[in-house]
């Protein structure tokens, strides 16, 4: 057993995957960002001086402390400073990236099970199924994503209960953001799978009388999988700039659990009034997670497509 | 001794739709495009016995090999093997033993396995699909009895098919085709792929396993001189009619229609060095669109009237089956012997 | 023995990749005389189409020649610049590749290609490279080629296409061409048209010709002389009718045998075990070493010299004078 796994880690190591990862600065770079980031806001309750969350803690005294600078009337230090109500920058950043990447992971693997699934039914079956499925993702590409979302947001919102509205808002994020997104690995699946389906280990499976359902999961789905690994890293990227915009636009998280989007709406109030710290920190921090991210993606789709380049 | 036929296909006729989608035809006026890939084929083959089919690109061979094993439903005729109609839904439990007894090995031998899967899992594929083994320990013990006999090494089957050369993915292929004890195997263009070396080997391998599991094989193929070599009947195709069907040797030695001893010219052989030949004028023609009457009739040199008109029969002649009016009438024969 | 127009000595291919430098020709030499045809044949990975991009320097990098010296007409040409190469590329040496379709650019006409590859190497005004491009087409037995020359490749069929890329490769006039697996995308009546075309349009202009394939048949029929290729070396090379009569190297002795006749019942075909190393894992000493039957000592040390034995030279230590006594205890 341990042979085993000692065989496997020594062949991964070996990979031509690793070896295009260690001759790419940008991809190291990226990843480095990105796991800081997504480490940093995993372990925030562990290590973030306040929780932003907790309305006791605050203090409004503590209200527009710069950056580093002693607060004038308690004399708290803060590292990126306060907003308005008093809570530390740092702090909501770090709270606000867990809300911001909790949504987007959620929503690309809603996207996902619902692209991936629908993507080999319509390349496997063909025929009217496939046209249905297909037409309506045409039909919906000619949205743009942020539309079709802030469309279901609304409507999910006319059937909320005003006490429940923001528990709710996260999943009505998640949903309308992964609805905005299946279409991409719809397009991508159904076209690998159609490769697929025509080579000859997929007639073979049919000949020795594999059902439908079991080619698709055992034959065709792990070898659509790395397409779909690209597509899913790239959307992850937009899924978090899209969940920042619609929190942006007042749509998404509630001010009282800020994610990335609704800490530059509060902050952008302030940008002229000089407290700059209130807006420039989260809209960094959403810049290096969205790019990281994007730029893995990026790299990702180079190394296992060489043939793409 | 006349042996026991085990495949019987009567009347064969598959259309393909060429069409553009109904949209584009109604606004370039254009008619519907069918392609008559396959036109009345009818095949016997005995038990134990290679029968090849060989033909140009384009002569519905492949096609055909994908309706007798049941990848392709027939648009006209049956395909019995057996005696079990592949289209008799009544059947089902019979039809799924007869599935687990036709196998095929493929062409290409690096499209032929699933990439992400070991090959221990590839080959065992069909013995869990058709329930064949009891226990898991069964299955691995059957798994490498097959590596061991298509010349591999058991521990092989941990790997993964990129791992394996041409030859090699092919061995492998003729593996998971026996695992399920078939007594039929379609062979398309199993070596067209490899080296005339590896070719070798594969093809006395498979006849060497023929001869120990007294497997009957349809072998497809373009290449004439593997088919010499392989099969004990041969068919010809030519834009989805056959020919002619002859013994192997007949064939050979006395080709009979004018298209099969057109091939027989054309092949390259080692025999040739240093000399010339005479090649035959034209190519074949467009599938969807072929000639009227006898479709090798703007090739043939024997041409006359009818032959332009009349689409002509298989009539049987010394053994062999032919389709051809100058074969008929004798206008044929007696011109080689001047 | 007419003039010789094209040598080539140790020629080395190789390409750096990051598990080290690996060769894919490894000191090949042969000479090609004028108005002959030499056949190379050899399985896939044996290097024979990478000989002929070297020579007419189109190797893909990473690809590049590691050494050697190959000599045209007199010249070496194996160091020219890619702007040096231009006036041989088609003018003296003409390539044409195994699949038509691709050899062709689908947007333009026939005879756009044709009059443009005829004024890049003569010159000659439109009015007549037109004539001449007609010509041509005629030469390669184009069926009507006054109306034909306006056609786009796509309403060619296989085989005409292929007459087309050869007229294409005549234009210039060269002295050699080399055929890169010229028939091999095509069907075996439309091949033998094809076989004969090249063979007597050479013969009438005293082209040479370097047949690269892997079909043992074609070389039958084509070629002056051949050299078999096994893992970027040549195994033996000698006149064609010898070498298929009577082959001497273990690997030719075996690829002869592996070749199904169409006379004669054969039972069972010879065969090779194994197949051809990897290039990064190439034996040391003779890289047939360990498919071979007749494998002794010093095969496993070093590679053998190309060896004079009747017509034909052999890579074998079986043949060298010193091991003759050896090998018989």
């Amino acid at each position: 057993m341990f042979n085993k796994i000692h065989d496997n880690i020594f062949r991964a190591l070996n990979s031509d995957f690793l070896y295009s990862f260690k001759h790419s600065p940008v991809a190291i770079v990226s990843f480095i960002v990105a796991l800081t980031l997504v480490l940093g806001a995993v372990l925030a309750p562990f290590y973030a001086p306040h929780n932003p969350f907790d309305p006791a803690t605050l203090n409004l005294m503590n209200g527009f402390s710069a950056p580093m600078k002693p607060n004038e009337f308690t004399g708290e230090t803060f590292l990126l400073g306060t907003d308005d109500q008093g809570r530390d920058v740092f702090s909501t950043i770090l709270y606000g990236m867990r809300i911001s990447l909790f949504v987007g992971f959620a929503a690309v693997t809603f996207a996902m099970v619902l692209g991936v699934s629908l993507g080999l039914i319509a390349g496997y079956v063909g025929g009217w199924l496939d046209a249905l499925i297909m037409r309506i993702a045409d039909v919906q590409l000619t949205f743009p994503g942020i539309l079709v979302a802030m469309l279901i947001f609304g409507i999910a919102k006319g059937f909320t209960p005003i006490d429940q509205r923001d528990q709710m808002a996260i999943w009505v994020l998640i949903i309308a953001i992964g609805l905005s997104e299946w279409v991409q690995f719809a397009r991508v699946v159904r076209g690998a799978t159609l490769v697929e389906k025509n080579k000859e280990y997929v007639q073979a499976a049919r000949l020795n009388g594999r059902r439908s359902g079991g080619i698709l999961i055992g034959h065709i789905l792990p070898n659509v999988l790395g397409s779909v690994l690209v597509i899913a890293t790239i959307s992850l990227a937009l899924a978090i700039i899209a969940e920042a915009t619609l929190s942006f636009l007042g749509v998404g998280a509630p001010p009282t659990k800020p994610s990335l989007g609704t800490l530059i709406r509060i902050g952008q109030g302030y940008l002229f009034s000089g407290e700059w710290w209130i807006l420039l920190f989260p809209a960094v921090t959403l810049l290096a997670l969205a790019l990281s991210v994007n730029l893995l993606g990026d790299w990702l789709r180079d190394a296992l497509n060489p043939k793409l380049k | 001794m006349k042996k026991r036929t085990l495949v019987k296909v009567r009347n064969l006729d598959r259309l393909f739709d060429v069409s553009k989608p109904l949209l584009n035809r109604i606004i370039e006026r254009e008619e519907r495009k069918i392609l008559r890939a396959v036109d009345d084929v009818s095949i016997d083959i005995e038990e134990g016995e290679t029968f090849a089919l060989v033909g140009e690109s384009g002569s519905g061979k492949s096609t055909v090999a994908k309706m007798v094993v049941g990848l392709l439903p027939p648009t006209k005729g049956s395909i019995e093997i057996d005696g079990i109609d592949l289209s008799d839904k009544s059947k089902v439990k019979e039809l799924r033993k007869l599935r687990s007894e036709i196998q095929m090995i493929f062409q290409d031998p690096f499209a032929s396995l699933n990439p992400r899967w070991r090959v221990e899992k590839i080959i065992a594929e069909p013995i869990r699909s058709f329930s064949l083994e009891k226990n898991e320990k069964a299955i691995i013990a059957k798994v490498a009895e097959l590596l061991t006999l298509v010349g591999l090494d058991p521990s092989d089957g941990r790997k993964f098919p990129h791992e394996f050369s041409g030859g090699q993915r092919q061995r492998i292929c003729i593996a998971r085709a026996l695992a399920s004890k078939p007594k039929f195997i379609v062979c398309d263009e199993p070596t067209s792929a490899l080296d005339v070396s590896v070719q070798a080997q594969i093809l006395n391998l498979m006849k060497d396993l023929q001869d120990e599991f007294s497997l009957t094989f349809l072998f497809i193929s373009h290449d004439l001189s593997v088919v010499r070599h392989m099969a004990n009947r041969i068919g010809v195709m030519y834009l989805g009619r056959i020919v002619e069907i002859s013994n192997s040797k007949d064939l050979f030695e006395n080709p009979k229609h004018p298209y099969t001893k057109m091939l027989l010219d054309a092949i390259p052989d080692l025999e040739m060095s240093g000399k010339n030949r005479n090649p035959i004028e034209g190519e074949i023609p467009n599938p969807i669109d072929p000639p009227k009457g006898c479709t090798f009739h703007p090739r043939c040199p024997f041409v006359n009237e009818r032959c332009r008109k009349e689409i002509p029969m298989p009539i049987e002649k010394d053994g062999s089956i032919i389709t051809c009016h100058g074969v008929e009438e004798g206008r044929i024969g007696k011109e080689q012997g001047a | 023995m007419s003039e010789i127009l094209l040598k080539i000595k140790d020629l080395i291919v190789e390409f750096p990749t990051r598990r080290g430098l690996l060769r894919a020709v490894d000191k090949v030499s042969f000479e090609i005389s004028k108005g002959e045809v030499l056949g190379i044949v050899g399985e896939s990975g044996a290097g024979k189409s990478l000989t002929g991009a070297a020579i007419i320097g189109l190797l893909e990098p990473p690809g590049r020649i590691g050494g050697g010296e190959i000599i045209f007409d007199g010249q070496r040409i194996d160091n020219l610049s890619d702007e040096q190469m231009r006036p041989l590329r088609g003018k003296r040496i003409a390539m044409i590749f195994q699949d038509p379709l691709t050899s062709l650019n689908p947007l333009y006409r026939i005879g756009e290609q044709l009059v443009e590859t005829i004024q890049t190497h003569l010159s000659m005004d439109n009015k007549q490279a037109r004539i001449r491009a007609i010509e041509l087409l005629d030469e390669v037995g184009i069926p009507a080629p006054e109306t034909r020359i306006d056609a786009y490749p796509h309403q060619f069929s296989g085989g005409m296409r292929q007459r087309v890329v050869i007229a294409l490769a005549l234009a210039g006039e060269p002295d050699l061409i080399i055929a890169d697996e010229p028939t091999t995308a095509l069907d075996v009546s439309v091949q033998a048209q094809i076989i004969s075309l090249l063979k007597n349009l050479c013969k009438e202009r005293g082209t040479a010709i370097m047949l690269i394939t892997h079909d043992m048949g074609v070389i039958a029929e084509t070629a002056d002389r051949m050299a078999v290729m096994y893992s970027g070396q040549i195994a033996e090379i000698g006149k064609t009718y010898d070498l298929i009569r009577n082959p001497k190297h273990p690997y030719s002795v075996g690829l002869m045998g592996s070749i199904p006749a169409i006379k004669g019942d054969v039972k069972r075909l010879v065969q090779i075990p194994g197949s051809m190393p990897r290039l990064n894992n190439i034996p040391k000493g003779c890289s047939f070493n360990p498919r071979c039957e007749k494998v002794f000592e010093p095969c496993y040390i070093k590679r053998s010299p190309l060896i004079d034995v009747g017509n034909s030279s052999v890579a074998c230590w079986l043949y060298d004078e010193e091991y003759k006594g050896a090998k018989k205890k």
